[in-house]
């Protein structure tokens, strides 16, 4: 070809036809369509209720986003099964829908792409400790189904300092992160209470955590389920403690996108179920002698009596399958950050509200 | 060198060459030298004990478990190391489908290392099997999307896996694509020099991580529902077309080094422009710039510790990944990985900056014959 603006014409022509050739595309459907802007949302407006459910079961598993590697709550182990606590939801999640817990796949996620990962419906459910907040529940376009851990800031100090309450880290030095929530709420508990304090902020968790392992700063802040996986970093972590207080609120929950309601009720009453489940005494080893039980709570929450699985599009079973997958609440707390992990730590305010905790599940029925 | 003059005859030779004399020539031979000798050797002795103490000398080898490496002043722990190997090479990657992956890693390198090795036969014939039935062939065994094997989606991809997926893919996408976009940088056509510059300039004007986390975040909200291709895939893309960029300037740069008689003699002689360039022009310009073409691969290849940032484990990442397992959290075990990763990594760059020395002393010496 030797004219060159005929080159240029065709290549042009050429370029335009192959997208739109191979792109199935149609830039008049999508002009309809609200702004893009607001498109996160009203993607989740456009799906029908049942459409969430109808299409994990045509896929044959749950995306499930968890964390690249959160001690407790979702890592990989040796042999690259996916354990902690948010793990371990999608597992109940996947017992009640397939009676099955491993129809499920993990998608690991940064904490910046979680929520477009969501949004995008690249995944199904967010469980991956991310905190419960109105401007999150509202303006990003999907809900919270409920607390799967109540978090909150706390200190770590040296056992030998004589440290027992916040009240006597007045004229402490305090190593945190920058940029975080956690910083300023610790400026704002001090500033509260006109306690004086310096703050030494480093850039990434493990910088600050050896500062305060040199003795650099007396105290260590962050989430306390930070704290106690901080702590196994330390070179002689029992001589540490965290301080029992906590300074700021963090309930850690799952997400779903808004728009589904039938979803949104499967993954709550999820969680739900395995907190009953701890309150009545099911446990995964239990479960086949409770199914013959004649309490009439148990019954209704395991699918002997009543169809409440049939309501959100589940089979009666749902419950059952659920604790099967994972057991109940406090089996899951205790496999995955209880007592006898390496973290250690006391169920504290995840302890049922029978036993002065603050989980508390509203009843089946 | 101080062995050789220029013309390759051994230096005369003034005294006998003792480890005393070879020092005081080499290390002590004026006031600033000796004091650079004495610097350095401090610098050496502050930092070189310390790493081997670390890595080898209090380094636990042997225990199953984390309290094996809890003893006070331990080093690095190995058995983090053992007890995750299989993450850090395969990722997720079903236990049970890991040979494979073996597979895949043994056909490559049946592949690559006879065209690594100058001299041998049916050079040709072994690019087309390395450009085309290889690929195909790595990615049925890797996502084994085909009857008789099981599937294995991308997400369950990791480790070492898929460093070399992304980087392979780069370096073998980036090369071909890289020399069109320089010819056509260069091309008298201006509708093609024009969209090889936009090309080139837009690539390399964003940084490579807003292209992967562009690729892998942001096309899902503007394709329509239903069409989602595989995040890995989007990333390869991405990867691709941002290194060709690189390669087409640093391709460019040999070109420009070739003076025009060159490919105006070629086509007196009658060649056509794609003979012209692809026997004489380009063998030559490629010569010059091997450097550069293996720092762009370098830098790629270690770039590759990027696709972290839109979920998907590499080594580095998968390291990570696995000392978040409470089961192995210590106080040692970051600078465990991270020593652990920075091993593997040097070790493929070094292999590479190594075959791109061979490469360059042999093809000088067929120049000089």
């Amino acid at each position: 070809m030797k004219n060159p603006l005929a080159a240029f014409i065709t290549g042009i022509l050429i370029g335009v036809g192959g997208l739109y050739f191979f792109l199935p595309y149609d830039p008049l459907a999508r002009a309809e369509r609200p702004a893009m802007s607001a498109g996160t949302a009203a993607d989740g407006e456009r799906m029908a209720a049942g459409e969430t459910l109808r299409r994990v079961r045509q896929r044959g598993f749950i995306q499930c986003g968890v964390s690249q590697g959160l001690p407790g709550f979702s890592s990989p182990d040796e042999r690259g099964r996916w354990s902690g606590i948010d793990a371990d939801f999608c597992r109940a999640l996947s017992g009640a829908i397939f009676g099955n817990p491993d129809q499920l796949r993990f998608r690991p996620l940064s904490a910046k792409d979680r929520f477009t990962a969501l949004q995008s419906g690249e995944i199904d459910i967010l469980s991956r400790n991310t905190t419960w907040t109105m401007s999150r529940d509202t303006q990003l376009g999907f809900n919270f189904v409920g607390v799967t851990y109540y978090d909150g800031q706390s200190f770590m100090v040296r056992k030998a300092a004589g440290i027992e309450t916040t009240a006597d880290l007045a004229g402490a030095t305090i190593c945190t992160e920058t940029g975080t929530t956690t910083e300023l709420n610790l400026a704002d508990y001090f500033r509260g209470r006109g306690l004086s304090y310096r703050v030494l902020s480093f850039e990434k968790n493990d910088e600050a955590i050896v500062a305060y392992d040199r003795g650099r700063c007396d105290a260590y802040t962050t989430d306390a389920s930070g704290l106690y996986a901080m702590r196994l970093k330390l070179s002689d972590p029992d001589a540490n403690k965290i301080l029992s207080e906590i300074i700021s609120k963090e309930p850690l929950g799952p997400a779903v996108r808004q728009g589904d309601p039938q979803w949104e009720d499967i993954a709550r009453w999820t969680l739900n179920a395995l907190l009953e489940a701890e309150e009545l005494g099911i446990t995964s080893e239990n479960l086949d002698e409770m199914l013959e039980s004649d309490n009439p709570r148990v019954k209704r929450l395991l699918g002997r009596e009543g169809a409440y699985g049939s309501t959100v599009g589940l089979n009666n079973d749902w419950a059952a399958n659920a604790i099967r997958a994972v057991g109940n609440y406090g089996e899951m707390f205790e496999r995955n950050v209880g007592k006898n992990t390496p973290l250690g730590i006391a169920r504290g305010q995840n302890a049922l509200w029978t036993d002065g905790g603050l989980q508390y599940a509203a009843p089946v029925r | 060198m101080g062995m050789e003059d220029i013309t390759g005859r051994p230096a005369p030779r003034s005294k006998r060459l003792t480890p005393l004399v070879w020092a005081q020539r080499n290390l002590f031979s004026s006031v600033s030298n000796t004091i650079l000798t004495l610097v350095s050797a401090y610098l050496l002795w502050l930092t070189i004990p310390p790493v081997l103490d670390f890595t080898i000398f209090s380094a636990v080898w042997t225990g199953t478990t984390r309290e094996a490496c809890l003893a006070p002043g331990a080093g690095m722990c190995w058995p983090f190391i053992w007890a995750n190997i299989d993450q850090f090479i395969y990722g997720r990657y079903p236990p049970e489908e890991i040979w494979r992956v073996n597979l895949t890693f043994a056909l490559g390198a049946a592949v690559i290392i006879p065209m690594l090795i100058p001299g041998l036969p049916a050079r040709r014939l072994n690019l087309v099997f390395l450009l085309i039935v290889y690929p195909l062939v790595a990615i049925v065994l890797l996502a084994g999307d085909r009857p008789g094997l099981r599937p294995v989606p991308t997400s369950e991809w990791g480790g070492l896996l898929v460093t070399l997926v992304v980087a392979v893919t780069g370096i073998v996408a980036s090369l071909p694509l890289g020399v069109l976009l320089a010819l056509g940088r260069r091309s008298n056509m201006p509708a093609i020099r024009m969209l090889c510059i936009i090309f080139i300039e837009f690539w390399r004007g964003v940084p490579l991580i807003t292209v992967l986390f562009m690729a892998s975040v942001m096309l899902p909200l503007f394709l329509p529902e239903g069409v989602n291709p595989d995040n890995l895939l989007r990333v390869l893309v991405g990867v691709a077309l941002f290194s060709s960029a690189y390669m087409a300037e640093v391709i460019r740069g040999g070109l420009q080094a070739i003076p025009p008689g060159q490919y105006e003699a070629a086509r007196a002689l009658g060649l056509t422009y794609w003979q012209a360039m692809g026997q004489v022009v380009l063998p030559q310009a490629l010569r010059h710039v091997i450097p550069g073409i293996v720092n762009t691969f370098i830098g790629l290849f270690k770039d590759t510790t990027l696709v972290l940032i839109v979920g998907i484990f590499d080594l580095l990442g998968q390291v990570r990944a696995q000392l978040s397992d409470p089961n192995w959290t210590m106080p040692q075990g970051a600078l465990t990985g991270y020593i652990f990763a920075a091993l593997v990594f040097w070790a493929f760059c070094f292999g590479m900056s190594r075959y791109s020395t061979f490469m360059e002393r042999r093809l000088d010496t067929t120049r000089e014959r």
